[in-house]
């Protein structure tokens, strides 16, 4: 087979030009990470290293609040999405109803349109039914935006099978239940997975929506940045984000392989 | 009839959720958008029903137009820039060895699960008057007075190259990849040189990505008010931040949501355009 | 003609089948007995799949009745049905590894774990898997996977196998190989088999019986020596086969004889009971096809050779009749070949021709092009 012909090795000019495009997407989240070590108050020059602002974060409290709410508005979310999510792709996996192919495109508003549009048609809805933004309106927020996904992403996945492997399960004396639960749930746990961490990624790294439906009482980190932005942000919001940061990566990393072994083991 | 009442319940119970989870917190808000933008503000910030198309009328006022001008513009520059940036970048990626290849989109996925906003906080932090590079430059000696790079358009137009620019590669490098060596190859053979293997082969063929790239990166710059906040000192408005605006500070809801109605057909038009070229389910 | 019977295991009586407005199964009826190999051979879209897939209960008859073991199964699922079924990409569950993917249906029915073990590691080695056992799906070939399958079906001792062209993807020589196989197994376990092919050679060497179908319509039931050497019907002579098929009617009659005129010539045939004037079919194999250049009594059929082929031990040649229609006649290699171009008398022997009325066959495309009407049989238009 010569299929592969390309030539796939580094030339110099290649290598020279993917660093600089990496260097720009890494230069400011190893600021924001080198300066969380930094003794200096100031943003401006790392004077020496010390670990005196993960201790210090903890004493602001408002800070921790934020990072807080954030964390439990992602997972809240997330389950959520997922679990109507995967839900709606079985549904439309499964049954032929009238009005299908209007729901799959419905599907796609919320990715398409811009964040900014449907925030504010959320602020301008829960405003007008008198409900304060609160962690409530946030979550409801989140799920919007971030269910699609799930329902695409298990969708994708229950389109790559044939459906002669449930028969089997049937035809093997399983009954839909156990059906669902030996063969089918197993079989887009992949799916499912990736729909969830991309569900929580939307949500750790959303701002517009947030901007507009959180309340005072739940702003999330990145809110709270940007409030202290203009004024000066003091490093141990360096130290909180670098924990996010870090956070973040370690359970989609973790994430990603555990789905790459589920896959490959399929 | 057991049978189509079992399914009926099973459409239910499946598709039910979702179904009325998209019309309660996306339709009908969005209704609402649709329905604001008729009525008329009142003095102390809230809206009164009387129906009206002033504020429609009130977009075509000269500022309006500048603020439109403006940011249609600034979502072009990043699309070009974050093009001619990103494709030479994906076809890199693309063509890696094999075995640095899933290792090479890892690294460009990983900025993309943390917070953007954090990020544009780096930058921030990097090119403030007393930021690092101003230092670095200073120190190198190639500046003798900082410079003011912060707070200007082209801090904005960094920022949102810099946030949106996996949003051009992924699409992208999934086109390339896509493409069939042995066309290459064909076209060799027929007698094309390197520049025109390019200009006829590989960019035809890899223009769905380009055209997923970029609408997924000109549709969200029109809304990220956050970056033009923290990058550009609000010397230029932008759509964005005229939206936000409208809901927080002026307390103009109705012109607000006619605004948002603007970038909703600017959406349409340019999904309009997309879908004759290439399919939703790429977008995702 | 009362005979002593096998057991009936599977029957179908009057089944239909309608997808939307698609008329798929017409009114079928199929007895199965125990033990037995029995093939539904047809083309693509005949209804054979449709019918296996009734009998599995993944779809149920539109009307008509189904019956296992004379139980009707109307209303039954397929996990309530005492059938197993062997899919086309055999549908393995790719989750689980070779062990896991067999003991399936005993977890199912709630069997005692060493149980299931035991009889689980017998089905290994009847298929051949042994040291297998842990191996998924994607690890393995085509063949291997198709023995988990049977495997996976076979273990929990169904009263009928059904088989939904299960050799369909492997390629020619494992094909062969597990043609083989299946037969073997089939009759060492003495389980009743269903198989669905459009593999006519498939058919015709591992069955015991075969329904061959044609759009809904069951053509004709029998051992794969009747229907190769007695096709009822046009259908069965062109699908089963290599068939030279000649129209005619019946000009004369005497006692024990018809003389059929065909637009190339007459030929006197040792049958009875047609009448005068009637449309048939004549189905002549090509290795019963003679040739010779002299006259031959009872007929005056003549062509005009034009074309020899040589096929390893036989030569297959090819005649020219005056309105242009082609036939195949097949001679041993070692035979003497007659020129091109010579004008040659056609003939065969006695009892080597089958007669086929037309009219059943017409009048039935006339009642499918008419909306069907419901509820008529060809018996009851006869």
């Amino acid at each position: 087979m010569k299929k592969q012909r390309r030539i796939h090795e580094f030339k110099p000019g290649s290598v020279f030009y993917a660093c600089l495009i990496y260097l720009f997407l890494y230069l400011p989240i190893f600021v924001v990470i080198a300066f969380s070590f930094n003794t200096s108050k100031m943003n401006i020059t790392f004077e020496g290293f010390t670990l005196e602002w993960y201790g210090r974060m903890f004493e602001n409290r408002q800070l921790m609040q934020s990072f807080f709410n954030t964390i439990i508005v992602a997972g809240v979310s997330t389950v959520i999405s997922v679990i109507i999510g995967t839900l709606c792709a079985l549904g439309l996996y499964k049954f032929e109803f009238k009005l299908k192919n209007v729901l799959s495109s419905s599907l796609y508003i919320p990715i398409v349109i811009p964040e900014l549009v449907f925030a504010i048609a959320l602020l301008i809805f829960f405003t007008s039914l008198n409900v304060s933004m609160n962690m409530a309106t946030l979550i409801i927020s989140h799920v919007t935006f971030s269910m699609p996904f799930v329902v695409i992403t298990v969708r994708a996945r229950l389109a790559g099978f044939d459906r002669s492997i449930e028969e089997a399960a049937r035809d093997l004396g399983a009954n839909e239940f156990r059906t669902f639960m030996r063969v089918t749930l197993p079989m887009i746990s992949p799916g499912v997975l990736s729909g969830g961490m991309l569900a929580l990624t939307m949500s750790l790294d959303d701002v517009v929506v947030s901007f507009f439906t959180a309340g005072p009482e739940s702003t999330t980190l990145p809110l709270k940045i940007l409030g202290m932005v203009r004024k000066g942000v003091s490093p141990d919001v360096n130290a909180l984000s670098t924990l996010m940061i870090v956070g973040t990566i370690v359970i989609l990393l973790t994430s990603t392989i555990i789905q790459g072994r589920l896959e490959r083991k399929m | 009839m057991i049978k189509s009442f079992k399914k009926h319940l099973g459409i239910l119970g499946t598709v039910g959720p979702t179904v009325l989870w998209l019309a309660l917190f996306l339709l009908i808000p969005l209704i609402y958008v649709i329905g604001i933008s008729f009525l008329t503000k009142n003095a102390y910030g809230g809206v009164d029903f009387t129906v009206t198309l002033s504020n429609y009328v009130s977009l075509f006022q000269s500022e309006y137009g500048k603020v439109f001008a403006d940011s249609l513009w600034l979502s072009l520059e990043t699309t070009v820039i974050c093009l001619l940036v990103g494709y030479p970048f994906a076809y890199i990626i693309a063509n890696a060895p094999k075995k640095w290849k899933p290792f090479l989109v890892l690294l460009l996925m990983l900025p993309f699960w943390t917070n953007s906003l954090i990020r544009t906080y780096g930058w921030n932090t990097l090119l403030r008057t007393e930021g690092i590079i101003n230092h670095f430059l200073q120190w190198l000696g190639v500046i003798e007075r900082p410079l003011e790079m912060l707070y200007t358009d082209g801090a904005v137009l960094l920022g949102m190259v810099y946030a949106l620019l996996p949003f051009t590669v992924l699409p992208i490098h999934t086109s390339i990849e896509k493409l069939d060596p042995s066309l290459l190859e064909a076209a060799g053979d027929l007698g094309a040189g390197k520049v025109h293997v390019f200009t006829r082969v590989i960019l035809p063929l890899t223009m769905p990505g380009i055209f997923a790239g970029s609408i997924q990166t000109f549709i969200p710059s029109l809304g990220f008010f956050f970056i033009s906040d923290m990058m550009g000192g609000a010397k230029t408005m932008y759509i964005g931040n005229l939206i936000k605006n409208q809901f927080l500070s002026a307390r103009n809801w109705p012109l607000g949501a006619v605004l948002s109605i603007v970038l909703i057909v600017i959406t349409l038009i340019l999904m309009r355009l997309y879908t004759r070229v290439g399919s939703l389910e790429d977008m995702a | 003609m009362e005979q002593t019977r096998d057991k009936v295991i599977i029957s179908l009586k009057d089944v239909d089948k309608s997808f939307e407005d698609e008329r798929v199964v017409k009114r079928l009826n199929l007895e199965v007995e125990e033990g037995e190999f029995l093939t539904m051979l047809g083309p693509s879209g005949c209804g054979k799949t449709t019918t296996l897939r009734m009998i599995a209960g993944f779809e149920y008859p539109t009307s008509g009745q189904i019956f296992l073991e004379g139980v009707d199964v109307e209303g039954r699922k397929p996990n309530e049905r005492d059938v197993n079924t062997v899919f086309q990409n055999y549908a393995l569950f790719p989750h689980m590894n070779v062990f896991d993917n067999i003991a399936f249906g005993l977890v199912e029915k709630k069997v005692k774990k060493d149980e299931i073990r035991r009889r689980v590691e017998e089905m290994i080695k009847l298929v051949r898997l042994d040291g297998l056992e842990k191996r998924m799906p994607s690890q393995m070939s085509g063949g291997q996977k198709q023995r988990v399958a049977i495997a996976r079906a076979l273990v929990n001792q169904p009263k009928v196998l059904l088989l939904d062209e299960p050799l369909g993807a492997l390629d020619l020589k494992l094909r062969k190989q597990m043609q083989v196989e299946l037969k073997h197994l089939q009759k060492q376990l003495g389980i009743t088999f269903i198989y669905v092919t459009h593999d006519q050679e498939e058919a015709l060497t591992m069955s015991d019986r075969i329904a061959v179908m044609n759009r809904g319509n069951l053509e004709q039931v029998g051992t794969p020596e009747e229907i190769y050497n007695h096709p009822e019907t046009k259908f069965v002579a062109d699908f089963i086969g290599e068939s030279n098929i000649i129209e005619g009617y019946i000009e004369e009659m005497d006692e024990d004889a018809i003389w059929v005129t065909m637009e190339s010539g007459k030929a006197r045939i040792g049958e009875k009971g047609y009448r005068l004037e009637e449309m048939v079919y004549l189905c002549v194999r090509p290795e019963n096809l003679k040739l010779s250049t002299e006259p031959v009594e009872g007929f005056r059929f003549r062509g005009q050779v034009r074309e020899h082929i040589f096929v390893g031990s036989i030569n297959k040649t090819m005649i020219e009749l005056p309105n242009g229609q082609m036939l195949k006649a097949e001679t041993p290699a070692e035979d003497e070949l007659i020129p091109v171009g010579t004008v040659v008398n056609v003939y065969w022997n006695s009892g080597k021709v089958v007669v086929m009325r037309t009219t059943e066959e017409q009048i039935y495309n006339v009642i499918e092009q008419s909306v069907e009407i419901e509820g008529m049989t060809n018996d009851q238009i006869f």
